[in-house]
């Protein structure tokens, strides 16, 4: 396969949902048939093609970039020539992440089917998923920032749309916002990264910028600036990926419905993130990686410690999530490349698969009890489950392996990749001396593996809590099954590596092979091969360990919740502390509550306050002062009349006195007795004048002198016309006799 | 006493003046018009005195007879202004005819 058709299939891989996606919103209500098989078909279409582009790239060495110019700005000024390109990089990363992509999201349309059957807006649903699909593709396929932002963008309003899917419940709309916004602190990160990097490098394109930062030229001369550039295009993907401290909202998108969560919120979307940081690591300072890898660490500590005293199944589901890419995240960051994203294509197998059992579920007991009128037990909690192993047996069955993956249990893919990564922070704390990460990553192992199988057993084993609704429950339809089937298949070892015990050497693990770093040698962190020899050291040690953890967390749960032999509840009661605090998820929410939203209403309050006393004082006390001058006191002579009138004649005085003397000065010593008049009339004047601007402001003179003016001419015009009016009679006898009077004026005149 | 050119300069003065003042004071028409008939007499009189006294012939004479003429001609079109208007107003005094049509 020519490169060419790969970038012609990629195009047509893009492009196909978003298609799909104008004619399901426009037509899906109508048309039965458009509302869901037709999305169904074009996803299955699309994965189909993005197997035979990953197929097809795998047989050739060298990525595939192309890109063309979409806007020229010209020269624009200080910053120069600036052009913004497009275009696609189809390298093995995006290859396999586009089969990841359609894979996970044509089975979940698949098992759409089923789960959303029957919903209030069902063919909208379906249109939804569409558009995310596209617009993960679009950050998949992209080959620069500017697509991968606004993919990063489209991803971020699709789970946003579809987080609120049920927004007629308040949680549900609460949750859809609380996502948004949380991830759009995290963008604005991202956004000022992309910016520092397009501020130096005129160019978006990813190779541009590896290639300019490898030529020596990097932001502002600094390393620290390349350090700071890398570490805010990560804080997008803190956002999208839910690390700390971001990863409050995820945990809450489980409002959304089950199959968006194992799509979105499981294994694409969130591992955007992931696959950002994976796009961006040459680029990535000693630094900034170590940044990453303690982010990571303190994420996966977290969310796994949370995930133990949850008992909504999806809750639990959430935060081992959140914790699953923490551990991806670790990966990356402490330059096992290859093992987190080796992690990230393996959790999306199992955890979609997970979310989709859970979603099984959840649906069999809401069903129950639905058929039983019950509207107060949850169908979603797990000590309202129990003994689902008998009637549900396909998903229990698949359920297991996921379990069985997700623990780290050989034979199974997750263990592949996550002793990659446990193998990687080991080699980590070997060459840097961080052994907070490796100890801390591999306790979180054992508590994966405790808290997955307390989930298994409290779900499918033991007795149910209803004995009547355990009559109602029934296997989910084969709609729903197949898709379970297909990703209990993919968390099998085989498809991953032939050697069930070392991941490095399979396929993927070749394929996905950690690149060059690009940033100057002095910050570098420590280079591809002397990693991966460590690595190679440690790799039965991690094996070893990581085998032993997953075992004793295994052996804890089984004997908590299966033997009962440890009671739940009383280890519980001898730790009440704890047990509140991780049940109140490290009460993160109410932290930032009052932090945050706290201090940002607060902050408000003094802003409130500047502009109403400070700002709106200025340009009232502007204004007073204004008006003051402008119209004087007279407004005060009314209200204050003494005050006002101390004032007045005290001006007038003094005024008057400033002005005779000034008269005086001004004339010299041997001024007459006229002159003294003179200087009487100019203090007068100066007196008036006063009296005026005290009396009625400047606007006193406007009101006095020249309105007194215009007026006056108006009086005098109306008194001598109220005068003569008197003559003009319309009599000829009065005309005639004024004629008389006249002549005999004019008569003793000329005598 | 020698009546003298004076004496009818007074006369005809005095005629004069009491002419316009009824010309002025009056409001009824027909009492204007005599007024403006005692103008015109004291006029005559003035042209026959200054006939007399100042020594031309008959010139003045002939003016007073003009006059005369043109005062019966003056007063048999303004009596007849004067019946029209009674006749359309119902009165004839000038204050109150104001209007040249109804």
């Amino acid at each position: 396969m020519n490169e060419q058709t790969l970038i012609n299939l990629s195009l047509a891989i893009l492009l196909l949902p978003i298609a799909s996606f104008v004619i399901q919103i426009f037509f899906g209500k109508k048309v039965s048939f458009l509302s869901d098989k037709f999305g169904t078909a074009i996803l299955f279409i699309c994965l189909a093609m993005s197997l035979a582009v990953m197929f097809g790239k795998l047989g050739i060495e060298e990525p595939i970039i192309t890109s063309f110019q979409w806007v020229d700005f010209g020269n624009v000024p200080v910053l120069g020539h600036l052009t913004i390109d497009l275009g696609f990089t189809i390298d093995n990363l995006s290859a396999i992440m586009l089969v990841v992509v359609t894979l996970v999201s044509s089975l979940v349309h698949l098992f759409s089917i089923g789960y959303m059957h029957g919903d209030v807006r069902y063919s909208r649903y379906f249109a939804y998923l569409s558009i995310f699909t596209f617009s993960m593709l679009m950050i998949v396929l992209t080959g620069n920032f500017f697509l991968m932002y606004v993919g990063w963008e489209l991803v971020g309003l699709s789970s946003y749309l579809l987080i609120g899917h049920w927004y007629e419940k308040k949680s549900a709309s609460n949750a859809a916002m609380k996502a948004f916004i949380v991830n759009r602190i995290g963008d604005i990160g991202m956004f000022t990264g992309i910016m520092i990097l397009y501020y130096t490098f005129h160019t978006f394109g990813f190779k541009e910028i590896f290639e300019a930062i490898g030529s020596g030229n990097i932001p502002m001369g600094s390393e620290k600036w390349l350090t700071a550039a890398g570490i805010l295009v990560f804080c997008g993907a803190i956002g999208k990926s839910a690390q700390f401290p971001l990863h409050v909202w995820l945990p809450d998108a489980m409002e959304g419905p089950t199959p968006v969560s194992a799509l979105i919120h499981a294994a694409t979307m969130v591992a955007a993130g992931v696959y950002l940081v994976a796009r961006t690591f040459p680029m990535m300072t000693a630094d900034a990686l170590t940044v990453i890898a303690y982010i990571g660490t303190i994420t996966a500590f977290i969310s796994a410690t949370i995930a133990v005293a949850q008992n909504d199944i999806k809750k639990v589901l959430a935060y081992s999530t959140v914790s699953q890419l923490g551990y991806m995240v670790v990966g990356l960051g402490v330059g096992a490349y290859t093992a987190g994203f080796f992690h990230l294509v393996t959790h999306a197998m199992f955890k979609a698969g997970l979310f989709l059992g859970s979603g099984s579920v959840i649906h069999a007991m809401h069903h129950a009890t639905h058929h039983m009128h019950d509207h107060h037990t949850d169908p979603q909690d797990m000590r309202n489950m129990g003994g689902l192993k008998n009637k549900m047996p396909i998903t229990f069955k698949v359920f297991l392996i996921y379990t069985a993956a997700i623990s780290g249990i050989p034979l199974f893919s997750g263990f592949l990749s996550k002793d990659m990564i446990l193998a990687g922070t080991l080699a980590f704390g070997n060459t840097t001396g961080h052994w907070i990460i490796p100890i801390t990553m591999f306790f979180i192992a054992g508590l994966t593996a405790f808290y997955m199988c307390r989930m298994l057993f409290l779900t499918f084993f033991g007795n149910h809590a209803d004995a009547h609704r355990y009559e109602h429950i029934h296997e989910s339809p084969k709609v729903m099954t197949i898709p379970l089937l297909i990703f209990a298949t993919l968390s099998f070892w085989i498809f991953f590596s032939f050697n069930p015990l070392d991941g490095a050497s399979g396929w993927l693990a070749k394929a996905v092979e950690r690149p060059e770093s690009v940033v100057p040698a002095t910050s570098a962190a420590i280079g591809p091969h002397e990693f991966e020899e460590e690595m190679h050291h440690e790799h039965y040690v991690a094996m070893g360990l990581s085998l032993l953890v997953a075992a004793i967390g295994i052996l804890i749960a089984y004997l908590t919740y299966y033997k009962k032999s440890i009671s739940a509840d009383a280890v519980a009661a001898k730790l009440p502390g704890m047990h509140k605090f991780l049940y109140n998820k490290w009460y993160f929410d109410e932290l930032y509550g009052s932090v945050v939203v706290g201090g940002t209403l607060a902050f408000t309050r003094v802003l409130r306050w500047i502009d109403t006393y400070i700002v709106d004082g200025m340009v009232n006390g502007t204004a007073t002062w204004t008006k003051a001058m402008v119209f004087g006191y007279s407004k005060n002579w009314k209200e204050k009349p003494v005050n006002a009138k101390i004032f007045l004649l005290g001006g007038l005085f003094v005024a008057g006195v400033v002005t005779a003397f000034s008269f005086r000065w001004l004339m010299g010593v041997e001024a007459g007795f006229i002159h003294l008049v003179w200087s009487g009339l100019g203090a007068l004047c100066a007196g008036l004048l006063t009296f005026f601007m005290f009396y009625g402001g400047a606007g006193g003179f406007d009101k006095f002198v020249v309105d007194g003016l215009v007026n006056g001419v108006a009086y005098a015009s109306g008194f001598f016309g109220i005068l003569f009016r008197k003559t003009q009679t319309g009599k000829v006898q009065t005309y005639i006799m004024l004629a008389l009077l006249g002549m005999m004026i004019i008569f003793f005149m000329m005598k | 006493m020698e009546v003298g050119l004076t004496h009818f300069l007074i006369v005809s003065a005095i005629l004069f003046s009491l002419g316009l003042f009824a010309v002025i004071t009056r409001r009824n028409a027909i009492l204007v018009l005599m007024g403006v008939e005692l103008i015109l007499n004291s006029a005559n009189i003035n042209f026959i005195a200054f006939a007399k006294y100042g020594g031309m012939k008959l010139d003045g004479q002939a003016a007073a007879v003009f006059v005369i003429i043109l005062a019966a001609a003056e007063a048999a079109v303004a009596l007849a202004i004067v019946l029209n208007i009674y006749q359309r107003f119902k009165t004839v005094n000038v204050d109150e005819i104001s209007a040249m049509k109804e």
